[in-house]
């Protein structure tokens, strides 16, 4: 089977679908490759590269749309694209479906098979191939980067021999794929990092990468099915404005991500945060190419305000990274739908029927929903969880439950010590003490032991148990033919050889334990 | 020479405070060996104490039997093999459940238990009685235990219909023959003591001839707890305190264990000890049919997986210890290491055949305990994680016990391996572990099998990783 890679053609899309190491892989699977000259230069990767790792090398794109079975591509194809493709070819590309509808019908009257890359559904099992996710981790870093270019400071702390330097503070609002990124990038770089996101199930990434989450005091829950944030309320709304007033006062970079499938951009920063903000500052808006979450962004474009600040509506894209990370996506796709030799569209695939936006000349979207927020589990037909209201009410009838029997077996080992100090001479009640206690404090002692150490503990134990051969010592008596005293030799002989056997190995394992 | 009874019962004071902190001592790895040093401490002074009370008699016998038995003690614990301490720890199990069995006879001839009279002989039959029927079983099942795990006895469960009901039987003629013993004369009670001694015996070998060898942590601890419980019926016997502490302590820290080994396999303690082989929480209905095909790779192609991969993790089973592998993945992790690579080993609390089976071998081989995880600490880095390696280990990576309730391991706690990028599975064969579940893991498109010993296996990678 063969797979072309045309040249992009659009001035701003530096990257292309295939690198020399994806190709190799695709070479693995069994495809032939096919690359127009020049594919990867904006890029960094020259023809001679693609040419050692065995593409065959095509002077024109039409040549690759009329000879290939499989497209890879990376920026939508254009009306004059399309027109150049055979029927029955299978493309792989962004598409953004959502908004080019147009698109979508050229592509299903050209009997195009189109996989719109940017809808792959955002499961556990296509993170692979989720190119969503592997730019936006490219443009998380660069954020960082470009920022801290236009911010006229360093961002860590530092005290030196000419005086102490303040570490810089920085902001970013929503923590998908791109803002924890920026968090990490940001991070290593030595500031002071913060992050909002109206979900509440991101705290903890937001934490872990090493940021502080900022979150405002009213209950609701940004999270959705899709993963994707909700529109918030206006309470809501007015809150969070209000707490990017007092951090815009604050912080010297933001890092704005929140971006709604196939809507324009939510106005996050808007202009009296702009004007709140200390001269010097960076925005810089990953949501720009959608029209922008700060009221002043221009897509494509780097300006400075009256007020000083810099806003930053343009990234460089990494080329070189991104090609090899959007490359790397398109084959683990192209793995799943078989490798060359079983190579299948498979409509009953979660993952290809709902990326698979044009099939056999008709339009195949927008695809049935799909469940894949954490916490609503794994996927798949799972029950709705229980409300709130609902668990505690279980909890409370399990705490309920749990009291009423432990009260039961109380009053019942109660009576039984009862009847037991009724009958029982006075010496066995004051053993019986001992022994009850004593096993309630082995309880206690054993219930911490950590996992690691259960077999050293076993040995110690059993050397312990050994203990035993005191009641051989109680009853040997100085007649070695008395049969007691046979019998109780014969108990300390084994016990001690447990007693010392124990200690010993105990000893010898532990000995071999070392950080 | 001897001292007053009071001061006796002061040292055996001191000597349980000494066994309460040497168990918890061994609670972590830093205060560990302080544990151990009061334990042996508190026996000293347990057994001093004794032999100096008063009416000891024969300290010949005594320090004659103490200095063979310390002797075979040593030799026995410095020869044993690190795989081989499943074995060892139930042989010594069995040393206890046979020393209490002796010295459940010796107190019923001593002359002095004799003289007892109305309600306190009858407690002090019964403390014989239940103290030898406990200790026998403890004697047998142990070794049995012992064989089972040596490879003696053949691991399998060995069962039959009806198992249960016969134990049952056999534990109500005890209870008859309890009922004789403490009405009989003098020690005319013995013969009904020497049939129950016999039926104790038996119901330990059929006890644990029952259950298979995966389960054996549960029995091993098991065993544990009974080696105590018997030494605490033996201090009853005697009134002696000291015994009955130890014994409780040793009894109930056995007890968690083996409650601790049933919560990682998700069963029930009943579950193990009483079902054959196996059985578990099934829940019934059809088993997920496996998807996928099962994909190889050779040597090379692992380790040139492994130069690539940043994170690494390690995930050992009863195999390891099968194959003494653990030499070689040592080495293997010291070259993975010194090329900046993170590797950690992932253990699950019932992989091997003892508790902590894993965590001893791997520090025998001198695996920093710190790179050597529980599977809750590690679990959450799954995703993380570049290559899993699974040497030697099926059930406890096993995905049907999260997603397939027709399983008869689901609910079990497992170690996820699956959510890495790549899984390398080490094994001899494709044939199933111990639960007898096939594994979806070795079908999923993610899992590669590298066939052969892990020793062999773990050497030849490393020679790739090397060269």
């Amino acid at each position: 089977m063969k797979v072309g890679v045309p040249t992009e053609i659009s001035a701003n899309e530096l990257r292309v679908a295939a690198t020399p190491k994806t190709i190799k892989r695709l070479q693995k699977q069994g495809f032939d490759v096919y690359i127009q000259k020049g594919a990867g230069l904006k890029a960094n990767y020259a023809d001679k590269e693609f040419e050692e790792a065995g593409a065959k090398l095509v002077n024109t794109a039409s040549e690759i749309y009329t000879q290939s079975h499989i497209v890879l591509k990376v920026k939508e194809p254009t009306t004059e694209e399309v027109a150049l493709m055979r029927e029955g070819l299978v493309m792989l590309s962004y598409l953004w479906p959502a908004q080019n509808q147009d698109l979508l019908q050229k592509l299903a009257d050209k009997k195009v098979n189109a996989v719109a890359m940017d809808a792959i559904p955002r499961i556990s099992r296509a993170q692979k191939m989720d190119v969503l996710s592997s730019m936006a981790n490219i443009a998380g870093y660069r954020a960082v980067i470009e920022g801290s270019y236009h911010f006229g400071r360093f961002l860590n702390g530092q005290i030196t021999a000419a005086g102490k330097v303040e570490p810089a503070k920085v902001l970013v609002i929503g923590a998908g794929v791109a803002g924890l990124a920026s968090i990490g990038a940001a991070n290593s770089l030595g500031a002071i990092v913060r992050a909002f996101d109206t979900r509440k199930e991101v705290a903890e990434q937001i934490e872990s990468m090493g940021a502080q989450f900022l979150t405002v005091e009213i209950e609701e829950d940004g999270a959705t099915a899709s993963g994707y944030s909700k529109e918030m309320s206006k309470e809501f709304i007015e809150a969070e404005m209000k707490l990017f007033l007092e951090q815009a006062k604050e912080v010297d970079i933001v890092i704005t991500t929140a971006q709604i499938p196939g809507r324009p951009a939510p106005k996050l920063w808007l202009d009296y945060h702009v004007q709140a903000m200390k001269p010097g500052s960076v925005i810089v808006d990953l949501a720009a190419s959608t029209g922008g979450n700060c009221a002043f962004t221009k897509n494509g474009e780097i300006f400075t305000t009256d007020n000083g600040v810099t806003i930053v509506g343009k990234l460089n894209q990494l080329p070189n990274q991104a090609s090899q990370l959007y490359g790397n996506n398109l084959c683990h796709l192209l793995d799943d739908m078989g490798k060359a030799e079983k190579f299948k569209i498979d409509m009953e695939d979660a993952v290809v029927s709902r990326a698979m936006v044009t099939y056999n000349g008709k339009i195949n979207w927008p695809p049935a929903p799909l469940q894949v927020s954490p916490t609503a589990g794994g996927g798949g037909k799972k029950v709705a969880a229980p409300t709130a209201e609902e668990t505690k009410a279980i909890e409370e009838a399990k705490a309920k439950k749990a009291a009423t029997s432990t009260i039961i077996a109380l009053a019942v080992v109660g009576a039984l010590l009862l009847l037991v100090g009724a009958f029982a001479p006075s010496a066995f009640i004051q053993h019986f003490t001992v022994f009850v206690l004593a096993v309630f404090v082995g309880w206690q002692v054993i219930t911490n032991v950590s996992h690691s150490l259960h077999t050293p503990l076993m040995a110690v134990t059993n050397a312990i148990s050994g203990i035993i051969v005191v009641g051989g010592l109680l009853q040997t008596k100085n007649d070695a033919t008395n049969i007691m005293t046979i019998i109780a030799s014969i108990a300390i002989l084994i016990a001690s050889i447990n007693i010392v056997g124990g200690f010993v190995v105990t000893h010898r394992m532990l000995k071999m334990f070392k950080k | 020479m001897f001292i007053v009874k009071e001061i006796q019962t002061a040292a055996y004071l001191f000597a349980s405070i000494l066994f309460i902190l040497s168990l918890s001592g061994l609670s972590s790895q830093e205060s560990a060996k302080r544990g151990v040093l009061y334990g042996i401490v508190g026996m000293i002074v347990a057994i001093i104490a004794t032999v100096l009370g008063q009416g000891v008699e024969g300290h010949i016998y005594i320090i004659g039997a103490i200095a063979i038995a310390s002797i075979i003690g040593i030799l026995l614990a410095r020869k044993v093999e690190m795989t081989a301490m499943p074995q060892l720890v139930a042989i010594l199990h069995s040393f206890v459940g046979l020393a209490a069995v002796l010295v459940g006879f010796g107190s019923y001839l001593d002359p002095a238990t004799q003289a007892l009279t109305g309600a306190e002989h009858t407690i002090h039959l019964v403390e014989v009685f239940v103290g030898i029927f406990i200790g026998a079983i403890t004697f047998t099942g142990s070794i049995i235990a012992w064989g089972k795990l040596d490879g003696k006895v053949p691991s399998k469960p060995w069962s039959f219909k009806g198992l249960q009901m016969m134990n049952l039987i056999l534990l109500l003629v005890c209870v008859a023959l309890g009922v004789l013993f403490c009405n009989a004369h003098g020690t005319g009670g013995m013969l009904y003591l020497l049939i129950m001694t016999a039926i104790a015996s038996f119901i330990g070998v059929v006890l644990v001839m029952a259950i298979g060898g995966g389960d054996m942590p549960v029995v091993v601890s098991m065993l544990n707890s009974y080696s105590g419980w018997a030494a605490s019926a033996a201090g009853f016997m005697l009134g002696n305190d000291l015994l009955i502490v130890t014994g409780a302590l040793v009894g109930s820290s056995g007890a968690i264990l083996s409650m601790h080994m049933c919560h990682a396999m998700n069963r029930s303690f009943f579950s193990v000890i009483f079902a054959s082989g196996g059985g578990g929480s099934s829940q019934g209905g059809e088993k997920k049919a496996i998807e996928g095909e099962v994909t190889a790779l050779n040597h090379e192609e692992v380790a040139t997986l492994l130069k690539e991969a940043k994170s690494v993790v390690i995930v050992p089973g009863y195999g390891m210890a099968v194959a003494k592998a653990q030499y070689p993945i040592f080495d293997m992790v010291q070259t993975l290491r010194k090329a900046n690579k993170n590797v950690r080993f992932a253990i699950h609390p019932v992989a091997g055949r003892l508790p902590g089976h894993m965590n001893v071998l791997l520090a025998e081989a001198n695996v920093p305990y710190d790179i050597v995880l529980e599977m809750d600490e590690i679990n959450d880095d799954m995703p993380d994680t570049d290559v899993v390696m699974v040497i030697g280990a099926n059930d406890v990576v096993n995905p049907s016990a999260q997603d397939d309730p027709a399983s008869s391991i689901y609910g079990m706690p497992v170690i996820e391996a699956w959510k890495a990028e790549k899984v390398i599975i080490m094994k001899r064969s494709m044939s199933a572990g111990y639960s007898g579940e096939d594994n979806p893991l070795f079908y999923k498109p993610n899992s590669e099998m590298l066939y052969g010993d892990a020793k062999a296996s773990v050497e030849k990678l490393l020679g790739f990783l090397k060269a």
